[in-house]
């Protein structure tokens, strides 16, 4: 007994029912739903489908939930800034031409310049907030804005093509390997981050800045560089996840490249029981909720559930899940529980 | 102090940006009024007709097309003058530059609206000003028709009930019995869309097909390749995919291919598509994309032709659709028919594809 309590009020509880929850709809509506076979020597089922859609969301999760720690706001430029670097990439690699079958730069540069420049829009968004105290949400409102603009300034207002199978191993698989990249792109940054924050106290003081900037500033910590860090990690993970959008479809499509999907990043650490207003943290909290916002999705596609009515039905989950993890339903819980205590306390006593 | 220094700054830079933004407005009008003169000197000579284009800027390599058509139908050797204004896809960009024409004057207002909303107050301007005003493309939502003289555009539901017919000759043709469809709609509410879907959907219930199902791709590749890879996992009889662009149709190839399902005329799954981009009709070429329904983005001549009907004073067809053709891998259907009326078909071939211009 004392056991699960223990289990039930740890941080992650709540979050792992959730995603129990969306799949368990599953077990009911489709009934293959957790079938995992190989077709054509790659994994195939909807649960592949679900891990390997949700990289992109994990890897800009990790991002946001630094941010959100360090800053208490958001940065809302993550999906422009996925457009930016997936145009630079493929820029660079088809040296200009809107449809290219040969590669005009080895990939590597590309991907580092598109990287370097996702830094730069990072660092840009950390300076607003760090050094000039801008508002998070205000400041980065910016490259929400001017970022698909500057992606299309890039691409010249095209979808570049870049039709070449190297380009796409990121998007797709490596050789034969049966598991999507993706995937391992998503598993590299968590892995990466984790070690970072536990083997450095980068992690203490990320959580010490969100809680009180001006204490930590008064204990000896520059606050300001932590912010700033967080912000410019944030907009390199944000061009990682661009790369991988846009290998997955092997061109850059400003557009379309990571449309909303800063919005679904902020529901991930929401979702994953994160305080949006800073202070503690869990990136494992956040990859259950981004995992948990993709399999909801791929949940409603299975279930064939048309188009125009999918953000209904989305909608009513993420209230019911946000609700259920509300501080304010928590404590009703508790009341209950201690009503109905009290309720068998006293008619025991009355025996 | 530092308080005086902040606030002197944030006036300064007030005035300036007082200073710059009334100067760049007088500068406007005196271009306008240059603009106006230069093309009252045109009329008095009597040959150039000026015309004010406002698109809705440069998206997709269908909008570039339609861009280039318009500059190469109103070139000057074609005795015109053309005004090209993008509006990087912002409607308040194109009412300025609406106004804009007005007072330069120009004698046609051409109009690629962003939004269907929304225009009643400029167009009655232009209308008050007397000049004609023909939209393209997308239609306008207006309380008053009289507000504009013509539409071209693309006949979307045609486009769809095109490719059906196709189909359906396609299936006679190679003794298909059973054709399960699925449809990869576009952006749910899109005219394009609804067009589109329209036409199977009317052809599914006349020809007996089954529709597995219909899900939005919002025309794009991403959310063409999810889509699919889920719907393939649902399905495993589908046999002919219709996309509702050619974005989604990539998406959709890459997705059944990855599933280790073939595509093409001897493979498990027929893809057709729409828009017949240049890199669409590659794909048709190669059999990945079966059958590809022209949405023309060329409206340059035909909105010149009522330019000219209206110059000669005679009435013009309130709605006037661009011719749209249809591209198919291989001969075997040569022409199909819908309401009497007979399309040919266009047997794809490198020459074909080296003279799409998009």
């Amino acid at each position: 007994m004392e056991k699960l309590k223990k289990f039930t009020s740890m941080r992650l509880f709540m979050p792992i029912v959730c995603l129990a929850a969306v799949l368990l709809i599953n077990v009911i509506t489709t009934p293959g739903f957790f079938k995992i076979s190989v077709n054509n020597g790659v994994l195939y089922g909807y649960i592949v489908d679900v891990v390997n859609r949700a990289s992109e969301l994990v890897i800009l999760a990790v991002g946001m939930t630094l941010v959100t720690a360090a800053s208490g706001g958001q940065d809302i430029s993550v999906g422009a800034i996925m457009a930016v670097s997936g145009a630079v990439i493929c820029q660079i690699l088809s040296g200009g031409q809107v449809s290219v079958n040969e590669l005009a730069a080895p990939i590597f540069l590309a991907v580092l310049a598109g990287i370097v420049v996702s830094g730069l829009c990072g660092a840009f968004n950390g300076f607003l907030v760090a050094k000039l105290n801008i508002q998070p949400m205000v400041a980065t409102l910016i490259l929400y804005t001017a970022g698909r603009g500057i992606a299309q300034l890039i691409t010249k207002g095209q979808i570049t093509y870049v039709r070449v199978e190297s380009y796409q191993t990121i998007g797709g698989y490596i050789g034969k390997c049966p598991i999507p990249t993706p995937i391992f792109v998503a598993a590299i940054v968590v892995v990466i981050t984790m070690l970072v924050l536990k083997k450095t106290a980068l992690g203490l003081y990320i959580e010490c800045v969100g809680i009180n900037g001006n204490a930590s500033r008064l204990v000896g910590l520059n606050s300001t560089l932590i912010k700033f860090l967080t912000y410019v990690i944030c907009g390199v993970l944000a061009g990682i996840a661009g790369w991988v959008a846009s290998s997955r479809i092997y061109s850059a499509d400003a557009n379309n490249i990571g449309l909303n999907l800063e919005m679904d990043a902020i529901l991930a650490v929401a979702l994953g029981g994160n305080i949006l207003s800073g202070g503690k943290f869990s990136i494992a909290g956040s990859i259950i909720g981004a995992f948990t916002i993709q399999a909801l999705t791929t949940t409603l596609y299975a279930m064939n559930v048309s188009g125009d009515q999918l953000p209904v039905y989305k909608a009513i989950v993420v209230v019911v899940i946000v609700v259920l993890q509300s501080p304010v339903f928590k404590k009703f819980l508790d009341n209950q529980k201690a009503k109905r205590n009290t309720a068998k306390t006293v008619a025991g006593g009355e025996r | 102090m530092k308080r005086k220094v902040v606030s002197t700054l944030l006036c300064a830079a007030m005035v300036s940006t007082m200073l710059v933004g009334c100067g760049g407005g007088a500068d406007n009008a005196a271009s306008g009024d240059a603009a106006a003169t230069e093309e009252g000197g045109d009329a008095a000579e009597g040959g150039t007709i000026t015309v004010g284009f406002s698109q809705v800027g440069a998206e997709s390599d269908w909008r570039t097309a339609n861009s280039e058509s318009m500059k190469s139908t109103f070139s000057e050797e074609n005795g015109y003058e053309l005004i090209f204004d993008d509006a990087q896809q912002k409607q308040e960009n194109q009412i300025t530059a609406i106004r804009n024409f007005i007072q330069q004057e120009v004698d046609y207002i051409v109009l690629a609206p962003v939004t269907e909303t929304g225009w009643d107050t400029v167009l009655q301007e232009a209308k008050d000003a007397d000049i004609p005003v023909i939209i393209v493309d997308r239609m306008v939502d207006v309380s008053d028709d009289s507000l504009y003289t013509a539409w071209v555009g693309s006949n979307f539901e045609l486009e769809g009930k095109k490719a059906c017919a196709w189909l359906n000759a396609y299936a006679e043709a190679k003794g298909m019995d059973e054709i399960n469809i699925v449809d990869i709609q576009g952006t749910i509410g899109a005219s394009a869309q609804i067009g589109r879907t329209k036409g199977l959907e009317d052809a599914a219930a006349e020809y007996g097909w089954n529709i597995l199902a219909m899900q939005t791709g919002e025309f794009t590749q991403a959310k063409g390749q999810e889509v699919m890879e889920s719907m393939l996992k649902q399905y495993d009889n589908i046999n002919v995919v219709y996309c509702e662009n050619d974005n989604e149709a990539f998406g959709a190839i890459d997705a059944i291919e990855a599933a280790g399902k073939t595509v093409g005329p001897d493979g498990d799954i027929l893809v057709m598509s729409f828009d017949t981009t240049k890199a669409g009709i590659t794909d048709t070429l190669d059999g990945k994309i079966i059958c590809n329904t022209e949405c023309n983005p060329l409206h340059g001549p035909r909105v010149e032709e009522i330019i000219k009907k209206l110059e000669a004073g005679e009435e013009v067809e309130k709605q006037a659709y661009v011719e749209e053709g249809i591209f198919a891998h291989g001969g075997d259907v040569a022409e199909v028919e819908i309401d009497g009326e007979k399309f040919e078909v266009t047997e794809v071939t490198q020459e074909v594809i080296d003279a799409r211009a998009y």
